[in-house]
C-alpha cells in the first residue's frame, strides 16, 4: 500500500493533539506549577480509570462468552441495545442512572420493599459505577470481536478432537485482546469528567480532567492547563507501554469467514445470568431516560429539528473523516501511526478546542467555523476507537489472503477494494456507528465556537437546564438518545447485512 | 394591480435610512442569556426598534473568550460578566467607561463603578420544596448544624459563579472557622455539580431537599409555572449577592452605538424585561414596578458582597477551606 495518505492523516492527527497543546502552552509562557489539590486529582484520576478498567473488562468476558456461543431470538437487537450506553452523551446519562440508583431510584425502592436502608450513588463508587455502566459495553464488544475472530473450523477441530476449547482457543484470545480493551477503557476513564463531578460527590473525586476545565474556561489558567494535559499524555503514554509489555495481539491465523458454531454442552444457565444481568444493569437507566423524558416529548423545544439536523451533520461528518483517517493510519501501520491512532484518547477535548481556537482566530471567524471544527475534533477524538477495531481486522485481512492477493498483483486502490474492505465490513460498521453515535452527544468544543443560532442537540439541552426547563430537557434527552442509537444501528446494522442471524 | 406591491416596498425601502442599517451591534453573552429561553431575544427586539441597527449575539464564556481574542475581538458590548470576575476583567484593559449615571440604580449596595455598568442581581439562597421540607434552617449556622439527613445540593466553586459566590459568602459569614463548618456541612453535601442547571435538575428530580440556587428561584415557579410550592430559606447573617455586569470594548468599531446600547440597559425599556426572562431582580427598577410575583417573595435583610479587591484576595483560601473542609 502507498504510505503517504497514513502519513496526512498521522501528521493531521498529531496537529489535532500535540499540536493545540502546544498552541494553548505557547499562549501561557509554559510555567510548571501544580498545588496539592491538582496531585490529589492526579491520583485519585489514576486509580478510579484502573479500578474501572478492570472491573469493565472483568464482567464483560462472562457476557462475551455468553453472546459469542448463543444462539437466540432478539441477540442482534440485544448486541446493539447492550452498546447504548457507551454511546451516550454523559448529560443523558446521569439522568438514567439517578433514575436507578439516586436517592428516589428504582434500586433504592427495592430496597425499602425488602426493608433494607436507602444506599446513595455519590462519591468514588459512583464515579466507577457510571465508568463502569459506559464502558462495559465497549468491553464486551471489543471482547466478542476476540472471540468472533477465533475461525468457526478451529472450534469444529477442537470438538471433534475432544480438546479443551477454554486453554487452547479461549485463554489465549483473551491474553492478546483484555490488555488492550484495559487501556483503552483506562484511558477513556482517565479523561472523563463530567461523570466525575455529578456522581462523584465533591472534591475528593476531582479528576484531572476536571481541573483542565476549571483552569480553562473558570480561571483562565492556560499554563496549569497545559501541564495537566501534559500529564493526562504522559498517563496515557504509561499505560501505552504496559500494553506493550502485556504482550503485543497476535493473528490466529484464517478461516473461511464462517459464523462461528460452537460444539460444546453446558453453561447455559450461567451464560443467561452473564447476559440476563448485563441487560438489566445496563438497560435499567435507558429505561429510565425513556420514562423522564416521555412527558416532555408533548413540549419540544421549537429549534430542536434545526439543531437535531445540524447534530446528525456534525455526527455524518465526524464519521466519514473518522473512517478515511483510520483506514490511512491503519494501512500504513508502524509506529507513528499507531501512535496517532492512541493520542487523541488521552487528549482533553477542552485543551483541543481552545488550541484550534487559537490557530483559528486570526485566520476566520470562529462562528463560521463552529460545525466543521466540532466534526474535525470529534473525528480525532473517535480515531482511537475506530483503529482498535479495524486495525486487528486489516491485520487478519492481509495475513489470511495478503501473500495471494500479492502473488496476483493486487495494489493500491484494487487491494483496498477487493482483499481489505469486504473483510472489515462488519467492523468498518461498527466503528462507524460508534463515532457517529459518539460525536451525536459531544458538547466539548462547540461551547468555545458557537454562533447565536448554531445549537446541536446537546447544546440545546443545556440551555434549557439553564433556563429552568428541566421537563423539556428530558424530552430532548430522549430524541438525543433515539438519533444516536438509530445512526449506530443504522451504520452497525449496514455491516452486518449479510451475516447470518 | 399586481405591481403596487413590490412597487409599495421599494419606495418604503428607499425611504428608510439604508445606511444606518448597515450598523451592526456585537454583543457577547453568556449561553443562557442570547438562548432562546433567556432574556436575549426580547431584548434584542427592543433595542432594535430604536437603534436603526442589528444586534448581533455571539455566545460562549464571555471572560475566556475576550481574552483569547484580545484586542481583535468583534465585541462591541459584552453583557453577562459576574461580579466575582470583575478584577480580572477590568486588568484585561480591554472595557472602556461606560458614562452612564449610576445614581439610578436600584441594588441594595452602592454603585459607582465607571466601568462596569449592572444589569441584574440576585441573593445566593438554598432553595426547598415548601410541602416536603418542615424544619427550614433559618441561618447559615443552623443549615451547618442541621440534622444529617438533610440532603444538599451545591456548586463547584472551581467552575462555576454561583460555587465561588457560596465559599465567599461562607468565608463572610463563619471567617476563620470556616473550613471547620465546611467540614460540619460535608455529610448533608449530597453533590457538588459543576453548574447551577445540574443541581438544580437533581433538585427538581427530588434528588435532595435544598439546592443552592437564588432568592428569585421561586419567582420562576410561581409565575411560569403556577406551582408555589418552591421557597427560599432566608438566612439572619444575611446572603451573597450575585451582580450582574455589562461593559463596552475599548475596541469597539461603533461607540456610539455601544453607548447607546449601555444606556439602554439601564432603562426602564430593558430593566423592566429582566424579571420575567432573566429570572432575577432588575437593578434600575424600583420595588414598586416589579412584577407581581416578584415583589411577593421572601427577601433578605441584609445583604453580604465584597468588592472586587476584597473577593480576588478570598478566592483562593476561600476555596481552599471548602476544599479541606469537604475532602476530610
Amino acid at each position: 500500500m502507498a504510505r503517504w495518505p497514513g502519513g496526512i492523516a498521522a501528521g493531521l492527527v498529531l496537529a489535532l493533539t500535540l499540536g493545540t497543546l502546544g498552541a494553548v502552552a505557547w499562549r501561557a509562557g509554559f510555567a510548571l506549577r501544580l498545588g496539592p489539590a491538582d496531585l490529589s486529582a492526579i491520583w485519585f484520576t489514576t486509580w478510579q480509570a484502573a479500578l474501572s478498567a478492570a472491573l469493565s473488562v472483568a464482567f464483560a468476558v462472562p457476557v462475551a462468552r455468553a453472546l459469542a456461543r448463543r444462539r437466540f431470538a432478539g441477540r442482534g437487537a440485544l448486541v446493539t441495545l447492550l452498546g447504548a450506553p457507551f454511546i451516550l452523551p454523559v448529560i443523558v446519562a446521569v439522568i438514567g442512572l439517578i433514575g436507578v440508583f439516586g436517592r428516589g431510584g428504582l434500586l433504592n425502592d427495592a430496597l425499602g420493599l425488602a426493608g433494607l436502608g436507602p444506599v446513595s450513588v455519590y462519591g468514588w463508587h459512583g464515579v466507577v459505577l457510571a465508568h463502569v455502566f459506559f464502558n462495559l459495553p465497549l468491553a464486551v464488544r471489543l471482547i466478542l470481536q476476540g472471540w468472533i475472530a477465533i475461525p468457526a473450523e478451529r472450534f469444529r477441530l477442537a470438538a471433534s478432537l475432544g480438546a479443551p476449547v477454554g486453554r487452547l482457543l479461549e485463554w489465549p484470545m483473551l491474553r492478546a485482546v483484555a490488555p488492550g480493551a484495559f487501556a483503552v477503557i483506562f484511558l477513556i476513564c482517565l479523561t472523563s469528567f463530567a461523570v466525575a463531578l455529578t456522581l462523584g460527590g465533591g472534591p475528593r473525586a476531582t479528576t484531572v480532567e476536571l481541573a483542565i476545565y476549571q483552569s480553562l474556561r473558570f480561571d483562565f489558567d492556560l499554563g496549569r492547563a497545559s501541564v495537566l494535559a501534559m500529564v493526562q499524555f504522559g498517563l496515557c503514554a504509561a499505560a501505552a507501554l504496559m500494553v506493550q509489555a502485556a504482550g503485543a495481539p497476535e493473528t490466529l491465523g484464517a478461516g473461511l469467514d464462517r459464523v462461528v458454531e460452537r460444539f460444546e454442552t453446558g453453561g447455559r444457565w450461567r451464560d443467561a445470568g452473564a447476559v440476563g444481568l448485563a441487560a438489566l444493569f445496563l438497560m435499567a437507566p435507558l429505561a429510565m431516560i425513556v420514562a423522564r423524558g416521555v412527558p416532555g416529548l408533548l413540549d419540544l423545544p421549537g429549534g430542536l429539528w434545526a439543531a437535531a439536523l445540524r447534530s446528525v451533520s456534525v455526527a455524518l461528518g465526524a464519521t466519514a473523516l473518522t473512517l478515511v483517517l483510520t483506514l490511512a493510519l491503519v494501512l500504513r501501520d508502524g509506529t507513528l501511526a499507531r501512535l496517532s491512532a492512541l493520542l487523541p484518547l488521552a487528549a482533553s477535548s477542552l485543551v483541543m478546542g481552545t488550541g484550534l481556537f487559537i490557530v483559528l482566530y486570526p485566520l476566520a471567524s470562529p462562528r463560521d467555523l463552529a460545525l466543521p471544527v466540532t466534526a474535525l475534533a470529534n473525528a480525532a477524538m473517535a480515531l482511537p476507537f475506530a483503529a482498535r477495531v479495524l486495525g486487528p481486522a486489516v491485520a487478519q485481512a492481509e495475513a489470511a489472503h495478503g501473500r495471494l492477493a500479492t502473488s496476483l498483483g493486487l495494489r493500491g486502490w484494487a487491494r483496498l477494494r477487493w482483499l481489505i474492505l469486504p473483510r472489515i465490513r462488519r467492523p468498518m460498521g461498527f466503528a462507524a456507528g460508534l463515532t457517529a453515535a459518539l460525536s451525536m452527544g459531544d458538547l466539548g468544543v462547540i461551547a468555545l465556537f458557537a454562533g447565536d443560532g448554531e445549537a446541536t442537540l446537546p447544546l440545546l439541552m443545556v440551555r434549557l437546564m439553564s433556563a429552568y426547563r428541566m421537563e423539556q430537557a428530558a424530552g430532548v434527552a430522549l430524541v438525543l438518545l433515539a438519533l444516536s442509537l438509530a445512526l449506530f444501528w443504522i451504520f452497525d446494522r449496514g455491516g452486518r447485512a449479510d451475516a447470518a442471524a | 394591480m399586481t405591481h403596487r406591491l413590490p412597487a409599495g416596498l421599494a419606495l418604503a425601502l428607499l425611504a428608510s435610512p439604508a445606511l444606518a442599517q448597515d450598523r451592526t451591534l456585537t454583543v457577547y453573552a453568556p449561553d443562557y442569556f442570547a438562548s432562546e429561553w433567556g432574556p436575549g431575544p426580547v431584548i434584542k427586539q427592543v433595542f432594535e426598534e430604536n437603534c436603526g441597527c442589528t444586534l448581533e449575539y455571539q455566545t460562549g464564556d464571555l471572560l475566556p473568550r475576550l481574552l483569547l481574542e484580545g484586542t481583535r475581538s468583534e465585541a462591541d458590548v459584552a453583557i453577562g460578566f459576574d461580579s466575582t470576575e470583575m478584577k480580572k476583567a477590568r486588568e484585561t484593559g480591554l472595557f472602556a467607561p461606560h458614562g452612564v449615571e449610576t445614581a439610578d440604580l436600584t441594588l441594595p449596595i452602592d454603585w459607582q463603578d465607571e466601568v462596569f455598568l449592572p444589569f441584574d442581581w440576585s441573593y445566593l439562597a438554598f432553595v426547598y420544596d415548601n410541602e416536603a421540607l418542615n424544619d427550614v434552617p433559618t441561618s447559615f449556622e443552623a443549615l451547618v448544624s442541621a440534622p444529617d439527613d438533610l440532603r444538599i445540593a451545591i456548586q463547584d466553586p472551581r467552575s462555576s459563579v454561583s460555587g465561588l459566590s457560596l465559599v465567599l459568602w461562607a468565608d463572610q459569614v463563619f471567617g476563620d472557622e470556616a473550613e471547620a463548618k465546611w467540614a460540619e456541612l460535608a455529610p448533608k453535601i449530597t453533590t457538588v455539580t459543576p453548574g447551577w442547571s445540574e443541581s438544580y435538575g437533581l433538585f427538581t428530580e427530588g434528588e435532595v431537599d435544598m439546592v443552592l440556587s437564588y432568592t428569585t428561584s421561586p419567582a420562576y415557579h410561581s409565575i411560569a409555572e403556577g406551582d408555589h410550592s418552591v421557597s427560599a430559606a432566608i438566612f439572619e447573617e444575611g446572603h451573597y449577592m450575585t451582580i450582574e455586569l455589562a461593559a463596552q470594548l475599548v475596541g469597539t468599531d461603533d461607540s456610539d452605538l455601544a453607548q447607546e446600547f449601555m444606556r439602554f440597559v439601564t432603562s426602564p425599556a430593558f430593566q423592566s424585561l429582566i424579571p420575567t426572562s432573566n429570572w432575577s431582580y432588575p437593578a434600575a427598577l424600583p420595588e414598586s414596578d416589579w412584577p407581581e410575583g416578584f415583589r411577593e417573595i421572601a427577601m433578605p435583610e441584609k445583604a453580604i458582597w465584597l468588592p472586587e479587591d476584597a473577593a480576588a484576595a478570598k478566592r483562593a483560601p476561600a476555596i481552599e477551606a471548602w476544599r479541606q473542609g469537604l475532602s476530610q
